[in-house]
C-alpha cells in the first residue's frame, strides 16, 4: 500500500492518514461491524461472548454454539474472557456499542445489566419461557420481562470423603447439629473435618447462603435471630477447630485443594469440580445436600448458572439470528447434553427429572435445584450491596472482631446503604 | 570534494546586499540612501521576526507531543475521575451515557462510611510501615555492599529478584507462605519451637495488617537499596579518608559525612516511598484481599472495590481523589525536597 519508492515526506503523510483513518474507525467503534453483518446485508456469522476461557469448556460451548450456529445458518464467532473481568467488558462494549450479537452472564448479574437498557426482552423473538425452573427463570426476569435463558444450572452441596467417614464411622450429617459433630470427629492433627469458602467475595457470600435459607434467614433482613443462628454454626465450627481460620482467606478452589489433598474431610462445594475429583483414583468421594437445621428440612441452596442474552445491537437481523442460537442452546437435548458434559442440572425440570435417572450420582444436585433461590429473586439491582454485607459480617465473626448479632446488624446497614 | 578549494558559502545574503546598498549610495545622493536603509532595516527586522517567529513555533512543536501526550494520558484521566465523582455514574451510565449530577453526595458517602476512618488509619499504618521497614533495610543493604567483597556484585544483582518478579507471583507465593496451617513459616516457627499453634498471619486481624507490611517492605527493598547506593557512590571517597585520618569510626563517619550527604538523597526516596505505597493495591488484594473482616482495607483496595466489584464508579471515583490529594501532598513535599537537594549538591560541588 505505502510503496518503498515514495518520497519519505508522503509516505509519512500516507501514514499518518492510514493511522488518523484507524484512529477514527476505533473512536467511533464502528470498526468491526461493518462486514458480513450490516443492517440491509444477509447475516451469515454472529459474535458471542462468555467467559468459559478453561478447556475442555471452551471448546464444548465452542462446538454446541457452533452446531446451533449451523441450524440458524451462522457461523459462530466466540469469545472468551475471565469470569472476573466479563461485566467490565460488558460494561465498555455497552458504552461503545460493541455489544456482541450474543452474550453470556452469570445469572446474579443479569437485572444490573437489563437495568442499563442494553439488552433486549426475548419475548419479541418469540423465545417460549415455560417449563423453566422457576429459580433460573426469576433470574433471568428484570421488571417482568425474560431477557435471559440458562440451558443448565447447579448449585452448592457437601463432599464428603469417604475413606475418612467410614474409617471414623461416621454417617454422612443430614442437619446442623449432625455436621458439628461429624466435623469434630473427623478431625484429625493436619486435618480438619470441614472447609467452606468464607472469603470476603461474593464467592464467600455464596457458599454462605444455604446456611441462611435454610434456617429461614433473608437477605433482605439480615439481623434476624436466623441468620444469627446460622453465623453461629460457623463461628463454632471456627471455634470448635473443625474447621480452620484460614477460611477467611480461601476460595472456592482453595477447598477444593484441600480436599483433594486430604487436608479436610468435607466440603462445601459445585458440581463443577467433579471431572477434577474424579481425576485423582485413590480419592474415593460422595456428595449429599447440605444439612439442615432440623431433621426433614428441605435445604435452600443458591441457584448458579449462566444466562444467555442477546443485546441491543442496530441489526434486527443479527438479533434474530441470536435468538434462533439461543432458544437452540436452550432446547431439551441440548440442555442433557450440556448437564452431562459439566454435571449440571438441566433447568426444565422435565428435563432434570430425566436427567436425575440416567446420572444418579447427580441426584443430590437434582434434588438442591428444585428448591434453590437465584440472589437475585428477592433484592433485584440491589442484590450487590446485600452480598457485600453479607461476606463482611461471616468475616467479622469468623475473626471474632465481632459477635454474630452485631456483625449482623453492620451487615444491614452496610445492604440497605446507610 | 577538496572543500579548500571552493569559496565558502556566504551564509548571510543579507550582510551582502548591506555593501552593495553602501557601494551604490555615493553616487545615488543621501535621501535614496536613507531610504534604502530604512528599506533595509525593515528588511532586516521582518527577517529577525520571521526567524523569531520560526524560533518560537519550534519550540511549540518540540512541546505539543509532550504536551499532548500528558494531556490526553494524564490530565483528561484526573478531570474524569473528578467529573465522575461529582456525578451518579453506575453500571446504566455506561449504556445510555447519562450520569446524573450528584454534588458532593459520593464524597458525604463515602467519608461518612463505617469502613472510612478505618481504611485511612490502615493506610496510613501499611503506609508509614511499610516506608520505614523499606527504608532502613534498603540503607543497610546499601552500606553493606559499598564494601568489596566476593561475590559482592552478584549479590547485589539477587538483591533486585523482588523486583524484577511480576506482583502477583510473589504476592501468592507470600500467601503459601504465610498460610497459618500449612505455610512454611508457620512450620518453620513450629519445628523451631517458637510458636506451639503458629501465628494467624493472615486470619487474625492484627496479624494480617504486619503481614502484608511485611510482604510490601521485601518489595521495595530493592528500589530503596538500589537509589540509597547510588547516592552513596556519589559521595567523594576522599570525605570518608579525611574524616578517617581525623580518627573517626564507622559510626562518626555515617552520622558526620554519609548522612549528611545522603540525606538529600533520603528525603527523595522517602517521598517516592510514600507516594508508591498510599496507592498499593496488587499486594493487599493477593495476599489478604484487604481481609480479614476489613483489617488490610485501605484507601486503594476501597476505591478498588467501590468502583470495580460494586460498579459504584462515582464513589469509586471520590475515594480514589482522596487518595489523589494525599499522594500530591507529598508530590509537593518531593519536589521541594529535590530542590535542596540540588542546592546542597551545588554546595557540595
Amino acid at each position: 500500500m505505502i510503496s518503498s519508492a515514495m518520497p519519505r515526506a508522503q509516505r509519512i503523510a500516507a501514514c499518518l492518514r492510514v493511522g488518523s483513518v484507524a484512529l477514527l474507525l476505533a473512536v467511533t467503534g464502528c470498526g468491526g461491524k461493518t462486514g458480513p453483518g450490516s443492517a440491509t446485508g444477509k447475516v451469515t456469522s454472529i459474535t458471542v461472548l462468555d467467559y468459559y476461557t478453561d478447556d475442555p469448556e471452551h471448546t464444548q460451548w465452542g462446538d454446541l454454539l457452533t452446531a446451533c450456529g449451523k441450524t440458524a445458518g451462522v457461523t459462530v464467532e466466540q469469545t472468551s474472557v475471565p469470569g472476573a473481568s466479563l461485566v467490565p467488558k460488558v460494561l465498555q462494549q455497552a458504552s461503545s456499542r460493541t455489544l456482541p450479537d450474543l452474550l453470556m452472564l452469570d445469572n446474579p448479574d443479569l437485572q444490573r445489566i437489563a437495568q442499563t437498557g442494553a439488552l433486549t426482552p426475548l419475548g419479541q423473538y418469540g423465545i417460549d419461557s415455560s417449563g423453566f425452573a422457576k429459580g433460573i427463570l426469576s433470574a433471568g426476569t428484570y421488571e417482568g420481562k425474560v431477557y435471559g435463558l440458562a440451558p443448565d444450572v447447579s448449585t452448592i452441596a457437601l463432599f464428603y470423603n469417604k475413606d475418612m467417614l467410614a474409617e471414623s464411622g461416621v454417617d454422612v450429617p443430614r442437619t446442623w447439629a449432625e455436621l458439628q459433630a461429624a466435623a469434630a470427629e473427623l478431625t484429625r492433627p493436619g486435618r480438619y473435618g470441614m472447609a467452606v469458602d468464607a472469603n470476603a467475595t461474593f464467592e464467600g457470600t455464596w457458599q454462605f447462603l444455604p446456611f441462611l435459607w435454610s434456617n429461614g434467614g433473608d437477605e433482605s433482613q439480615l439481623d434476624t435471630p436466623q441468620a444469627a443462628q446460622a453465623l453461629q454454626l460457623w463461628v463454632d465450627l471456627v471455634k470448635s477447630g473443625s474447621m480452620s481460620k484460614s477460611v477467611l482467606n480461601w476460595t472456592q478452589a482453595d477447598v477444593h485443594d484441600q480436599f483433594v489433598a486430604g487436608r479436610t474431610a468435607m466440603m462445601i462445594n459445585g458440581p463443577w469440580r467433579i471431572p477434577a475429583l474424579n481425576e485423582d483414583k485413590n480419592l474415593h468421594w460422595g456428595v449429599a445436600t447440605i444439612p439442615v437445621p432440623q431433621a426433614g428440612q428441605t435445604p435452600v441452596t443458591p441457584l448458579g448458572g449462566e444466562v444467555w442474552t442477546v443485546p441491543q445491537n442496530n441489526s434486527k437481523a443479527r438479533q434474530e439470528k441470536a435468538a434462533q442460537v439461543l432458544a437452540c442452546l436452550n432446547d431439551s437435548t441440548n440442555m442433557l447434553t450440556l448437564a452431562e458434559q459439566h454435571f449440571t442440572v438441566p433447568s426444565r425440570p422435565a428435563a432434570a427429572a430425566q436427567y436425575a435417572e440416567q446420572v444418579p450420582s447427580m441426584a443430590a444436585f437434582v434434588e438442591s435445584v428444585e428448591a434453590a433461590r437465584a440472589r437475585t429473586s428477592r433484592l433485584g439491582v440491589k442484590w450487590p450491596e446485600a452480598a457485600t454485607g453479607i461476606y463482611t459480617a461471616v468475616q467479622s465473626a469468623l475473626t471474632g472482631e465481632q459477635t454474630p448479632q452485631e456483625a449482623l446488624k453492620h451487615a444491614q446497614r452496610i445492604a440497605t446503604g446507610s | 570534494m577538496r572543500s579548500g578549494s571552493r569559496p565558502v558559502p556566504d551564509r548571510c545574503p543579507t550582510l551582502r546586499v548591506d555593501t552593495g546598498a553602501e557601494d551604490g549610495a555615493v553616487a545615488a545622493g543621501a535621501p535614496v540612501t536613507g531610504a534604502a536603509e530604512e528599506d533595509d532595516k525593515h528588511r532586516k527586522d521582518r527577517a529577525l521576526i520571521r526567524a523569531r517567529r520560526w524560533e518560537r513555533l519550534a519550540q511549540w512543536m518540540f512541546i505539543v507531543p509532550a504536551a499532548a501526550y500528558l494531556l490526553l494520558f494524564f490530565g483528561y484521566p484526573i478531570a474524569k475521575n473528578l467529573v465522575m465523582s461529582f456525578q451518579q455514574y453506575t453500571t446504566t451510565t455506561f449504556y445510555t451515557g447519562s450520569a446524573p449530577f450528584a454534588g458532593l453526595q459520593n464524597y458525604s458517602k463515602v467519608l461518612s462510611s463505617d469502613l472510612f476512618p478505618k481504611a485511612l488509619l490502615t493506610t496510613v499504618l501499611f503506609t508509614a510501615g511499610s516506608v520505614f521497614g523499606q527504608f532502613v533495610l534498603g540503607l543497610a543493604f546499601a552500606l553493606f555492599f559499598q564494601r568489596r567483597f566476593p561475590l559482592g556484585r552478584v549479590l547485589r544483582g539477587l538483591l533486585l529478584l523482588p523486583w524484577l518478579l511480576p506482583l502477583v507471583v510473589s504476592g501468592t507465593t507470600w500467601k503459601w507462605m504465610l498460610d497459618p496451617d500449612t505455610g512454611v513459616v508457620n512450620n518453620a516457627l513450629r519445628g523451631l519451637h517458637l510458636s506451639s499453634s503458629g501465628i494467624p498471619w493472615l486470619t487474625g486481624t492484627s496479624q494480617a495488617l504486619a503481614s502484608v507490611i511485611l510482604v510490601n517492605i521485601w518489595v521495595g527493598i530493592p528500589f530503596n537499596a538500589t537509589i540509597l547506593y547510588g547516592g552513596l557512590q556519589d559521595i567523594p571517597a576522599h570525605l570518608h579518608e579525611a574524616a578517617k585520618l581525623d580518627g573517626a569510626g564507622p559510626v562518626a563517619s555515617f552520622r558526620h559525612v554519609t548522612w549528611p550527604l545522603l540525606r538529600p538523597v533520603v528525603g527523595v526516596v522517602l517521598v517516592l516511598g510514600v507516594v508508591y505505597t498510599v496507592k498499593v493495591l496488587d499486594v493487599i488484594l493477593v495476599v489478604t484481599g484487604g481481609g480479614p473482616a476489613n483489617a488490610t482495607e485501605t484507601i486503594a483496595t476501597q476505591s478498588y472495590e467501590l468502583s470495580f466489584q460494586q460498579f459504584e464508579f462515582g464513589r469509586g471515583a471520590a475515594m480514589s481523589n482522596v487518595l489523589v490529594v494525599i499522594s500530591l501532598a507529598f508530590a509537593l513535599v518531593y519536589l521541594r525536597a529535590n530542590r535542596r537537594a540540588r542546592n546542597v549538591w551545588e554546595a557540595v560541588a
